[in-house]
């Protein structure tokens, strides 16, 4: 994975697994790979990957158990809050730079529309 | 934590000339460090004292509570900048000198690096190519089981994809009782690895941070920071 180094590299791994649980890769109560796993596949120093569990466990997405490891949540309520979250924040992303660029609401709903329909962006 | 390597009011001066001023550094079983300065700022001055290759300076200097001495090289693995085969050797004769020499060398781990180095017992060391050699350095020294180990540019030589190859070798090899000390001015291909890093300019340490403290507080990869500190060198 590319990380940019101009930003904490903890929190890119946070939305990667976040993004892993939206996707269904990574599914409720499954078990994820250890710190040192991680490390090796992500490129990193295994500080950053603890990091980043350890925030991830603060939010309630990753549980540890002290013997066997860390799981997924089970918690399917907070997983389709999390959808929603990173829908939000993604669409935020996608308007402020509509916006940088001046496009009125009416001409992106328009070519939103057109799109979806020749089924350009699915 | 306890820590692995004490610095403390570390002076050295070759003739007149001062090459490290007032060093204080501690580092932590755990750590990947990146000591990071340019050509001429104390690097490899300060990897000799540690290494014992230095002997004549003023100030603390201590590696797991001990003094520089027999004890602390025992326990210090050095890749050093330059190779340091003899024409003649063999691979296999630079394993047998390492298997001699250090009571802490795994040779089946080594055998595994070089394996995946696609490199051959048999070969004559001067025959290989520049890339080649770093890498079988770095097998040989990866292999101890060290709590210190010191990479003195370990990706000077070898092009792009070796040195991805180069930096997973060190993270699938390191264990978290050792320390590494990595000396670089190729910051933007390994800074990823770091835990923490070490700015030496002129002989004094400039910053001594966790990098991820470091990009939260600037937005800036360790890398262009460097560059800022280091512009007018």
């Amino acid at each position: 994975m590319d990380f940019d180094t101009n930003l904490p590299i903890y929190l890119q791994i946070m939305t990667e697994i976040k993004r892993l649980i939206i996707t269904g890769t990574y599914k409720p109560s499954q078990k994820i790979p250890s710190v040192r796993e991680l490390a090796i596949d992500y490129g990193v120093n295994p500080n950053t990957v603890q990091r980043a569990l350890s925030e991830l466990e603060r939010e309630g997405l990753v549980a540890s158990e002290r013997t066997s490891g860390r799981f997924i949540c089970d918690d399917i309520e907070r997983i389709q809050k999390l959808r929603v979250t990173m829908m939000k924040e993604k669409t935020d992303q996608f308007l402020r730079e509509i916006h940088e660029y001046g496009f009125d609401e009416e001409e992106l709903m328009e070519t939103i529309r057109e799109r979806l329909q020749n089924g350009k962006s699915c | 934590m306890e820590n692995l390597v004490e610095i403390c009011g570390l002076n050295k001066a070759y003739g007149n000339k001062p090459t490290l001023h007032d060093i204080d550094i501690f580092l932590q079983p755990g750590q990947i460090v990146g000591l990071l300065g340019p050509n001429g700022s104390g690097k490899t001055t300060l990897i000799k004292i540690l290494t014992g290759l230095l002997k004549d300076y003023s100030g603390v200097v201590k590696i797991n509570g001990k003094a520089i001495g027999t004890e602390t090289k025992a326990i210090v693995s050095y890749l050093p900048d330059e190779p340091y085969f003899s024409d003649w050797m063999k691979v296999k004769d630079a394993l047998s000198i390492f298997m001699d020499m250090y009571a802490d060398f795994d040779y089946a781990k080594c055998l595994e690096i070089m394996k995946k180095f696609q490199i051959e017992e048999n070969v004559r060391i001067k025959t290989m190519s520049k890339g080649t050699k770093e890498k079988f350095q770095l097998a040989l020294v990866m292999s101890r089981k060290a709590k210190l180990i010191i990479l003195d540019e370990p990706i000077g030589g070898v092009d792009p994809a070796a040195r991805e190859v180069i930096l997973d070798t060190i993270l699938e090899n390191y264990s978290p009782e050792q320390t590494i000390l990595i000396a670089t001015h190729l910051i933007a291909d390994i800074e990823r690895i770091f835990s923490n890093v070490i700015f030496i300019k002129k002989g004094k340490i400039v910053l001594n941070k966790e990098v991820e403290e470091i990009r939260q507080e600037s937005n800036k990869s360790i890398d262009e920071l460097f560059r800022e500190e280091f512009r007018y060198e």
